[in-house]
């Protein structure tokens, strides 16, 4: 039933158009040769070398990706581990309570989380910086992970932890052996989702930063307000590149991981 | 001569075997109990398995069977009773320290290790050599005939293919007793049947003690020494298949094996008839031993009576008239469904080959029944 009619064609175009032309904008503009934004005065990259002159950019876009880097591995670990405690230990007492206090942050406004970490941070005077924002982004970031994980091991054959106990490899080892390696692309998938969002945030970054740990999004927003520069189309557009990058790989991987999972239970 | 001792030692259900020593019990199941909740999917169930046999466990879905085998293989924990194996109680062993493996019925083969690796899996974690694990391993998968497959991971093998990987899996540990669920249910016909031949001429060979559960008749009937019939939790009767079928200990057992016929009635004075039952009085060939005027249940096979077109002469066989209602050919064999005098239907099987000129009997016609006083089983409960 996959039939193209001017209403289908139209509504994919116009979906598009709407989710996508501002960026395109926005990528076009980074190469143009204007010191003024609104006007178009040819092709050039002199931003993109302007750039990388650029230390307070860059240092910022830096600090991002390590702050992205550890707490999307943070994130991945206890969120794993949540989905592990969910799918696997069956109805133990208040996992009701459990399972919607992992969900509860992923419809939860940014600005409350931010807010709720700053004055927890406060309340025990911890100085702010790539710490603080590092677990509030962990923080942010598990939930996700631990729902993506949760699909994987919801649809895993217990048979096979069943089997390899039963061929003498102890829990741990059946663990490593057989259900981390089956795993494994959900659990990237989760770390590459979790970078992305760690590297996308502004507002939490922005209540939990402190001194010395400006975060990309935080700096970009503030060059924002004193004039939209040409430099910032630039960071913009390689910042697009790497989270399109990621989140591409990350639902390649899913697929991936879903499609040799269904051939294996098709008869030939 | 293992397998000639276990097969006729063993008589019946709660048989005493303190005059054979020649065969000490391998597995030795006492008092087993496992409930879930309220339910008891194994209730107070003891069992005896000699080296080397071919024990099938048989009965409809839901009857404790896999739950029976999961507690061997050590998955479940045993609410009561006790697993010994060699004399030595495993009930709390873990599954990794058992010298018991299980063929699983989706197979379970590790769908991101190739069939060599799944074969080598069990080797390597006893930590042998490498180089005795290429060589058990290579010997394992050419008897299986998957020499050519090493390299290939489960998902390119046919099914049959990923079955005899799954039984080489379990088998390379060289197990005491290997536990197989359900192993040929997921294969098309052709190829189950095939499959058991090979089964049985494996088992030969390597001399193992395999328990196999099953919901089939007869497959249990055909690779099986002793046959277990498992009903809610319980073992109905254990026996060798031919007297399981021949001489079933009670009407469950008779119903659920094979088709029958029953014919209620009570015990006559003489303890050589059964009376008042819907084909009259009927003979059977030994003294029932049951007090007369007790009601019982007399049991024959469909295969067992005769079908004939002219009453039988009045002689020892038993015979009723009835209508044939329904008519099934099977090819080797006709089934005829005859309903007689007190309107319930009888079953018959005629065989369909050496028939001359004579017409079939057909749907309508009046026939009569008869069978010989040795054809009748009776049964008490």
């Amino acid at each position: 039933m996959r039939r193209v009619t001017w209403f289908n064609l139209c509504a994919i175009v116009l979906g598009i158009a709407f989710l996508y032309l501002p960026i395109v904008i926005l990528v076009i503009y980074s190469f143009n040769a204007s010191r003024l934004v609104a006007v178009w005065g040819g092709w050039s990259t002199q931003w993109y070398a302007q750039l990388a002159g650029d230390t307070a950019i860059v240092g910022a876009a830096l600090m991002s990706l390590r702050v992205a880097f550890v707490s999307a591995s943070l994130a991945t670990l206890l969120g794993t581990l949540a989905a592990l405690a969910l799918v696997r230990f069956g109805r133990f007492r208040g996992r009701l309570l459990f399972a919607s206090m992992i969900y509860a942050p992923l419809v939860m406004p940014e600005v409350i989380t931010g807010l709720s970490m700053l004055l927890l941070f406060v309340a025990i005077s911890v100085d702010r910086g790539f710490w603080t924002v590092v677990i509030a982004h962990t923080t942010m970031a598990m939930c996700f992970v631990a729902v993506v994980v949760q699909a994987r091991l919801a649809d895993f054959d217990m048979s096979l932890e069943e089997a390899a106990m039963d061929l003498g490899a102890p829990p741990l080892r059946t663990f490593l052996t057989v259900t981390l390696p089956l795993i494994l692309p959900a659990i990237v998938a989760a770390w590459m989702l979790a970078f992305a969002l760690s590297l996308d945030d502004l507002v939490i970054a922005s209540f939990t930063t402190g001194p010395g740990a400006t975060t990309l999004p935080i700096r970009i927003y503030s060059e924002i307000r004193l004039g939209v520069k040409p430099e910032i189309n630039a960071v913009c557009t390689i910042f697009i590149a790497v989270v399109g990058i990621a989140v591409l790989v990350a639902s390649l991987l899913t697929k991936l991981t879903g499609a040799r999972g269904t051939s294996a239970r098709i008869e030939p | 001569m293992q397998k000639f001792t276990s097969k006729h030692a063993e008589t019946s259900c709660g048989d005493e075997r303190s005059g054979d020593t020649a065969a000490r019990p391998l597995l030795r199941i006492e008092g087993l109990s496992k409930r879930f909740g309220s339910v008891a999917a194994v209730d107070r169930l003891s069992l005896d398995i000699y080296p080397g046999e071919f024990f099938a466990l048989l009965g409809p879905s839901g009857c404790g069977k896999t739950t029976l085998l999961r507690l061997i293989a050590g998955f479940e924990r045993p609410t009561a009773g006790r697993i010994l194996l060699d004399g030595v109680d495993i009930a709390s062993v873990p599954p990794y320290r058992r010298p018991v493996n299980m063929m699983f019925q989706s197979y379970a083969l590790f769908p991101h290790l190739s069939v060599e690796a799944n074969v080598a899996f069990g080797l390597k974690q006893e930590g042998l050599p490498r180089r005795e694990i290429a060589g058990r391993v290579a010997d394992i998968l050419a008897m299986v005939k998957l020499g050519d497959y090493a390299a290939r991971k489960p998902h390119q093998l046919s099914g049959g293919q990923r079955q005899r990987v799954a039984l080489a899996r379990s088998l390379v540990k060289r197990p005491r007793v290997l536990l197989l669920d359900e192993p040929l249910a997921a294969l098309d016909k052709k190829l189950r049947d095939a499959t058991r031949f090979e089964l049985m001429e494996l088992q030969r060979q390597i001399k193992l003690t395999f328990i196999i559960v099953t919901h089939d008749q007869s497959e249990a009937m055909m690779v099986a020494d002793r046959i277990g019939v498992m009903d809610q939790g319980r073992l109905m009767q254990v026996a060798a298949p031919a007297e399981i079928y021949q001489r079933p200990n009670s009407r469950w057992v008779a119903d659920f094996v094979g088709d029958i016929n029953f014919f209620q009635g009570r015990v006559g004075d003489d303890h050589m008839t059964v009376e008042g039952t819907a084909a009259g009085r009927l003979r059977v060939a030994a003294p029932i031993e049951a007090e007369a005027r007790t009601p019982v249940w007399v049991a024959v096979r469909p295969e067992r009576m005769l079908l004939s077109r002219q009453e039988p002469a009045s002689g020892l066989d038993n015979s009723l008239g009835g209508t044939i209602v329904e008519t099934g050919y099977l090819g080797e064999l006709s089934i005829y469904r005859i309903r007689v005098a007190d309107g319930s239907a009888v079953k018959a099987a005629v065989v369909n080959a050496g028939r001359g000129g004579e017409p079939v009997p057909a749907q309508g016609d009046h026939v009569w029944l008869s069978f010989p006083p040795e054809a009748a089983t009776v049964l008490t409960r």
